[in-house]
């Protein structure tokens, strides 16, 4: 019959449309801002500096290493080594940056920076309500604006933050048992003076 | 298929004066090339479309690529006099690689399924002998390969259809992809968020720092 | 309606009858910007040349200044509705270049999330033909509400839904999250019943039919010679799918049929997706039942600072729109000296002209949506 094709779609239409009523299967809009759909673990827009303890700046994680800024595809990120040192969660004086600065204007995401730190120090955040009224320097982002608590990214990021603290934790414990051995060892004997020539 | 040997006899035999060259390849992908003369290029194309054991008739990829000149330092071994006796001595000397253009084609076979043959076609200098041997009347998926590559790299295709620039648009002089390319500072220009921002990012870094 | 040589149809019509329009860059059919110069004889087009470059970012000259890994967010913005079956094209002709193998679960995942892929890509071309055709965003929210499904799927795998930057070189970036493939498994028995539906609405359908059938018709010997690759190629009847070819990855110990078209016009292009569909479902199911546990990168491989000895490579995948290649060559450095798409969707818009010649206005629209163009990967 002539125009049978089109009927069997309009059935189709048909059903959708009353279906949408009861099956959830089949209205799957999510009235934004008013509801919003649940953060995924993996999900990543800009990235952010970890730091360890209360406050931001000594317990930042960032040793300065320049390998994220060299990595970055769009070099979107800058950095400028501090000439003063602070020790890390294990003690050992390591360098820190004094600018550390991310465009995320041009950052795309690609969540490269967090793959090669060998830190653990810059993560991938899951914000993404970041428009601003300021077109220049709103979206710099600086050291301080970036820095976010260890707890927020356990927060974000459940497995993968409970994996490297479980890790950091064993490296402090190994390296307070290898300052307690050296503390420990016994004092060596004063040396025996030269022999007279 | 057949090893690049035989075919170079056999293409040597069907398109008389070809001169055709062996590149190797040295990554672990194996797959090495065909140089062709430009004078032969178009009745050794033909042969490798019509022929029935090869019926190379998908040309899948044709690209530029600039070779500029390098200069290679070396230490040779000279004969010379010292001191009134004859020793060979080492020098260093330079050695300028040629510079060219080169197109090189990529050729499968649908009704065989084999492939891929590479072939290669190299100009004669960067400046202004750039002309080769359009390949578009023998496979017409060439036709907006090539004149990509005459908008990016220069390369004058003779016989092509309708060589005109393709991506950039008409009025464009200089070619992009070119490895000396400069590009130019005046065009439309307005400053944009991202300029203050590297004009303040700049006042952090020490002077003479790399940006 | 026969299809004349332009210089007979312009000679056939005075020229001062003839209309040149140009279907600009802003156009809500070109499936991005791109611009068509069309000379028209009261509706019947005598002559189309396809003006493109909008979209020109010069990406193999930024792939020239990046290292081979900071070249891989850039590959997903190339096609970037199927961003992971480009990174997996790149991926492997580095691994061509260097000498890598991945292990066996990377290359079981490289084609479970390259099959959805092509089936994320067929559903948008749907809905996207049919909305050209004037149905207005019906079939295309269905084939969209599908397609959520899968992007879900990759957000909760590779963290971004398009831009995914997934594969890595000999291998994969990070392991599949638990209950991932069951969902997966969820999603494919469900598939079927989507399709199912779609076809109901749409293949029956006597509108398609009419405006499709018969339009654009592409001749095989012409498809063959102008490189025209993927689903339009195998509309006109040649078998030839790079899958069953080259047998890259696991390809070959699936067991999948490749569908052929008799006509090669519009509406065996739009049937062959559906069908390909189709059989990447079934690709899908073996996948998932065989995939082996192991490591996902090979132990070889570098992250950072990678540097293939000189040579050069070529390294092709059947994508969802036809064959993409990337040609690398290699001096010995941590970035290309060369580094080159094959762009599908380019070559495939060679034979525009031809399959338009004859048509009328509302058929070029049609024939446009039916080639399957997206404007990054024709302008990268």
């Amino acid at each position: 019959m002539d125009g049978a094709g089109i009927i069997k779609g309009m059935i189709e239409t048909a059903r959708n449309f009353a279906g949408s009523y009861h099956d959830e299967a089949r209205l799957t809009t999510v009235q934004y801002p008013e509801e919003k759909l649940a953060p995924v673990e993996n999900a990543r827009t800009i990235p952010f500096l970890v730091y360890d303890g209360a406050e931001a700046l000594p317990g930042l994680r960032c040793t300065a290493c320049m390998i994220c800024e060299k990595e970055c595809p769009p070099q979107c990120i800058y950095i400028v080594k501090d000439t003063v040192k602070k020790p890390d969660f294990v003690g050992k004086m390591q360098m820190q940056p004094k600018v550390f600065d991310i465009d995320i204007s041009v950052c795309m995401s690609c969540g490269i920076c967090v793959e090669v730190c060998p830190f653990d120090a810059i993560k991938m955040d899951q914000v993404f309500e970041l428009s601003t009224g300021d077109r220049f320097g709103g979206l710099l982002l600086n050291k301080t604006q970036l820095a976010k608590p260890n707890d927020y990214f356990n927060k974000l990021h459940k497995t993968e933050a409970a994996e490297i603290d479980l890790r950091r934790v064993e490296e402090k414990q190994k390296a307070e048992a290898a300052a307690a051995a050296k503390a420990a060892a016994p004092a060596k004997p004063p040396m025996a003076p030269p022999p007279a020539p | 298929m057949e090893t690049l040997e035989q075919l170079k006899t056999r293409i040597v035999a069907a398109a008389p004066g070809a001169q055709v060259e062996i590149i190797p390849n040295g990554s672990p992908a194996n797959q090495p090339s065909l140089l062709l003369d430009r004078d032969h290029a178009r009745a050794v194309a033909q042969f490798l479309r019509d022929d029935s054991a090869l019926a190379f008739d998908y040309a899948s990829n044709a690209t530029g690529v600039d070779w500029p000149e390098k200069i290679i330092k070396e230490k040779i071994k000279v004969k010379k006099t010292v001191d009134g006796v004859e020793k060979e001595v080492e020098e260093m000397c330079e050695r300028k690689t040629p510079a060219y253009l080169e197109a090189v084609y990529h050729l499968y076979s649908m009704r065989l399924k084999h492939g891929p043959l590479i072939v290669r076609l190299r100009t004669e200098n960067r400046t202004d002998r750039v002309s080769l041997p359009s390949l578009t009347p023998v496979w017409r998926s060439c036709e907006f390969q090539e004149r990509e590559i005459f908008d990016l790299y220069g390369i004058v295709f003779e016989g092509h259809p309708d060589l005109r620039r393709i991506l950039m648009w008409p009025e464009f002089t200089d070619f992009p992809m070119r490895k000396d390319y400069v590009e130019a500072d005046d065009y439309e220009y307005e400053p944009t968020p991202h300029d203050d921002i590297l004009a303040k990012a700049k006042k952090h870094f020490p002077a003479g720092a790399p940006v | 309606m026969a299809t004349a040589s332009p210089t007979e149809l312009a000679a056939s019509a005075p020229p001062s009858q003839i209309m040149e329009v140009a279907m600009g860059p802003q156009h809500p059919s070109t499936h991005g910007v791109f611009r068509m110069d069309v000379s028209l004889d009261g509706e019947t087009v005598v002559k189309l040349k396809p003006v493109f470059g909008y979209l020109h970012r010069n990406h193999e000259k930024i792939a020239e200044k990046c290292s081979y890994l900071g070249s891989i967010p850039y590959t997903d913005r190339l096609d970037y509705i199927c961003s992971l079956t480009n990174n997996w094209a790149y991926a492997m002709t580095v691994e061509k270049l260097a000498g890598l193998v991945p292990p066996e679960r990377a290359e079981y995942i490289r084609v479970i999330l390259s099959e959805l892929t092509r089936l994320i890509n067929h559903s948008a071309l749907a809905g996207f033909l049919l909305q050209d055709m004037g149905a207005l965003g019906t079939p295309l929210m269905y084939a969209f509400r599908e397609r959520e499904k899968i992007l879900d799927l990759f957000e909760s795998l590779t963290g971004a839904r398009m831009m995914c930057n997934y594969m890595r070189f000999g291998g994969c970036r990070c392991d599949l999250p638990p209950g991932w493939i069951e969902q997966v498994r969820r999603l494919v028995s469900d598939f079927p019943k989507f399709l199912d539906e779609f076809e109901a609405l749409l293949t029956g359908n006597e509108i398609l039919q009419a405006r499709t059938e018969g339009v654009g018709v592409l001749p095989a010997p012409l498809a063959v010679n102008a490189g025209v690759t993927g689903p339009m190629l195998r509309a006109s009847g040649v078998n030839y799918d790079i899958r069953k070819v080259d047998q890259y990855g696991v390809y070959g110990r699936f067991q999948f049929r490749v569908p052929l078209g008799e006509r090669g016009d519009v509406f065996d292009r739009y049937m062959i997706r559906i069908l390909e569909m189709r059989e990447s479902l079934k690709i899908l199911e073996q996948a998932l039942r065989d995939i082996p546990g192991g490591p996902i990168m090979d132990p070889k491989a570098k992250l950072r600072n990678l540097r293939p000895k000189a040579g050069e490579a070529y390294g092709r995948i059947e994508g969802p729109k036809g064959e993409l290649g990337f040609y690398l060559i290699s001096d010995g450095g941590p970035n290309p000296y060369r580094y080159r798409v094959r762009p599908p969707s380019l070559i495939n818009l060679t034979v525009l002209e031809d399959m338009c010649l004859g048509q009328t206005i509302a058929d070029v629209v049609v024939i446009l949506g039916s080639i399957d163009i997206v404007l990054g990967e024709v302008d990268r």
